[in-house]
């Protein structure tokens, strides 16, 4: 089978942007693409998106062109953008179509997030007697962890301080400011383990990618980028995910495990042989549980790869390039994208001062959400 | 002065003990489900006794709805309790000054709010 390529990027900028609304930034992000790729709107075949909260992506043809094309809105939570990727990459492969966008964008209130119980299955009292917080279960996952493997608070703040010098070099980043060690450690705690400069935010953004077959790229005479696999996973037994008022005593892996396994068979290749990588850190202790869940290291051994700098841009896996959703914030709809992105950009050799050395040509995301649903692409160049 | 009601109904026995439900599959979930999803589901006293799985303390206060909590609001601490070789439940956790993953811990009721009751998981002594 011929590989899916993708052969236009997109981003608006991250963070907080006044009087522009969620789904004017994903538009913002097409248009980007659309030029990067050097095509026009009416060029597309088909398109796949979602936004958390900021309504139905299709909305956009208003603005973009009624072309009549078959857009598709994608409501996934914090895998709506890996969704969307996969799912275009899947009309590509399947022959039927031979140039496609997948878009994600999001504005989100300023705050933690405010889930109601009974939309994730969860009987009302389990919200008013105060457990209906994403930042609960990132904490107490995490707080095992460490207990269980050994990782100090100190590694906890090292994953902060890499994503803030990361963001100062990355254009969309929202956090563009250094934060030192110390700062870090001394911040107010917002659930222990994790204080204030350890949790990311909702913010605001939009990514838009564009995909084709390789017989379009080569056409377009465009330098793609290949997409080698999209791979999406909901929660298998016995793992642990966000809002759960109880836990299976014979434990299981977590949905990421199986989608990181689904995605490395599918392309062939494994953890040792990816030149980059973005990790889901919703929160720093995700990005150093997540590596291990991802295949890159055993568990426990974070708190060496850490201390040693493996995960900076130079190190032996780049970890977060651009500052993850720390730096970057997390506009649900965008967020997943915005890995893919900075992986185009890194493939490409484009990423300017944040640029991994030596010509990366393999990167891996990693995306995961409530209720336990995980996405990871691998590209390759 | 009449006792505080329960934050809801069929979540602790008298004794009390927690509520949960065995599936056909032998596996255990804490609340018993509800409605048609409680088909298949057997009503079980867990046991008043387990370990700590995890813990954090919710230091800032959290959204109302669906929060209910006494204003104005005070950190508490939350965790999961391991009930061995039953299921792993979701508590408040009263009185630990000094959390340990794995010290043993038993159920509780406790005052809620000035009308209400809810579980909760202390120290054995």
């Amino acid at each position: 089978m011929s590989d899916v390529c993708i052969i236009g990027a997109g981003i608006h900028p991250f963070g907080r942007t006044a009087g522009r609304s969620g789904r004017d930034q994903g538009v913002f992000a097409v248009n980007q693409a659309l030029a990067d790729a050097g095509i026009a709107w009416g060029d597309i075949q088909f398109a796949f998106g979602g936004s958390s909260a900021s309504g139905a992506a299709d909305i956009m043809v208003n603005e973009l062109g009624l072309t009549g094309l078959p857009f598709v809105n994608v409501a996934n939570g914090c895998a709506t953008g890996g969704s969307s990727l996969a799912a275009a990459r899947a009309a590509i492969a399947s022959g039927e179509f031979e140039i496609g966008l997948a878009v994600g964008f999001d504005k989100h209130d300023r705050g933690a997030f405010d889930p109601k119980p009974a939309e994730w299955g969860l009987p009302e009292w389990y919200g008013e007697a105060g457990f209906m917080l994403t930042t609960q279960f990132f904490a107490m996952k995490l707080q095992r962890y460490m207990a269980l493997h050994g990782i100090s608070r100190e590694t906890l703040g090292r994953v902060a301080e890499k994503a803030f010098r990361n963001g100062t070099l990355a254009d969309h980043a929202w956090r563009r400011s250094p934060v030192a060690l110390d700062t870090i450690l001394n911040a107010p705690m917002i659930n222990d383990p994790l204080n204030k400069y350890m949790f990311c935010s909702p913010a605001e953004g939009g990514v838009a990618l564009i995909l084709a077959s390789e017989k379009k790229a080569r056409e377009l005479g465009v330098t793609p980028v290949r997409l080698k696999t999209a791979s999406v996973r909901t929660r298998p037994p016995g793992s642990f995910e966000v809002f759960a008022a109880s836990i299976d005593v014979d434990r299981g892996v977590s949905s990421s495990v199986l989608a990181s396994r689904a995605a490395f068979e599918a392309a062939g290749i494994g953890p040792a042989d990816i030149d980059v990588a973005q990790l889901q850190d919703t929160e720093s202790g995700a990005e150093i549980m997540h590596m291990a869940e991802n295949g890159f290291c055993a568990d426990g051994e974070q708190e060496a790869w850490i201390a040693e700098g493996r995960t900076e841009i130079g190190g032996l896996l780049p970890v977060n390039t651009d500052g993850g959703c720390l730096a970057c914030g997390e506009p649900i709809g965008a967020s997943g994208l915005r890995q893919v992105y900075e992986n185009v950009v890194q493939l490409r050799g484009t990423a300017g001062a944040r640029q991994v050395p030596g010509g990366p040509k393999t990167a891996y995301s990693h995306v995961y959400g409530a209720p336990g649903i995980s996405a990871v692409a691998i590209l390759e160049r | 002065m009449s006792a505080p009601a329960p934050i809801a109904a069929g979540l602790w026995t008298a004794e009390p003990r927690l509520i949960g439900g065995r599936g056909a599959d032998g596996r255990i979930r804490f609340p018993m489900p509800e409605g048609d999803a409680a088909s298949g589901f057997e009503s079980v006293a867990l046991s008043p006794t387990g370990t700590l799985w995890s813990w954090t303390i919710q230091n800032f206060e959290p959204k109302r709805p669906p929060y209910q909590g006494p204003v104005p609001f005070a950190p508490y601490m939350v965790g999961y309790v391991e009930l061995p070789g039953e299921v792993i439940v979701a508590a408040r956790i009263v009185d630990v000054a000094e959390p340990r993953i794995g010290m043993p811990l038993v159920l509780r009721i406790i005052s809620f709010d000035d009308a209400r009751s809810t579980f909760a998981f202390g120290p054995l002594s």
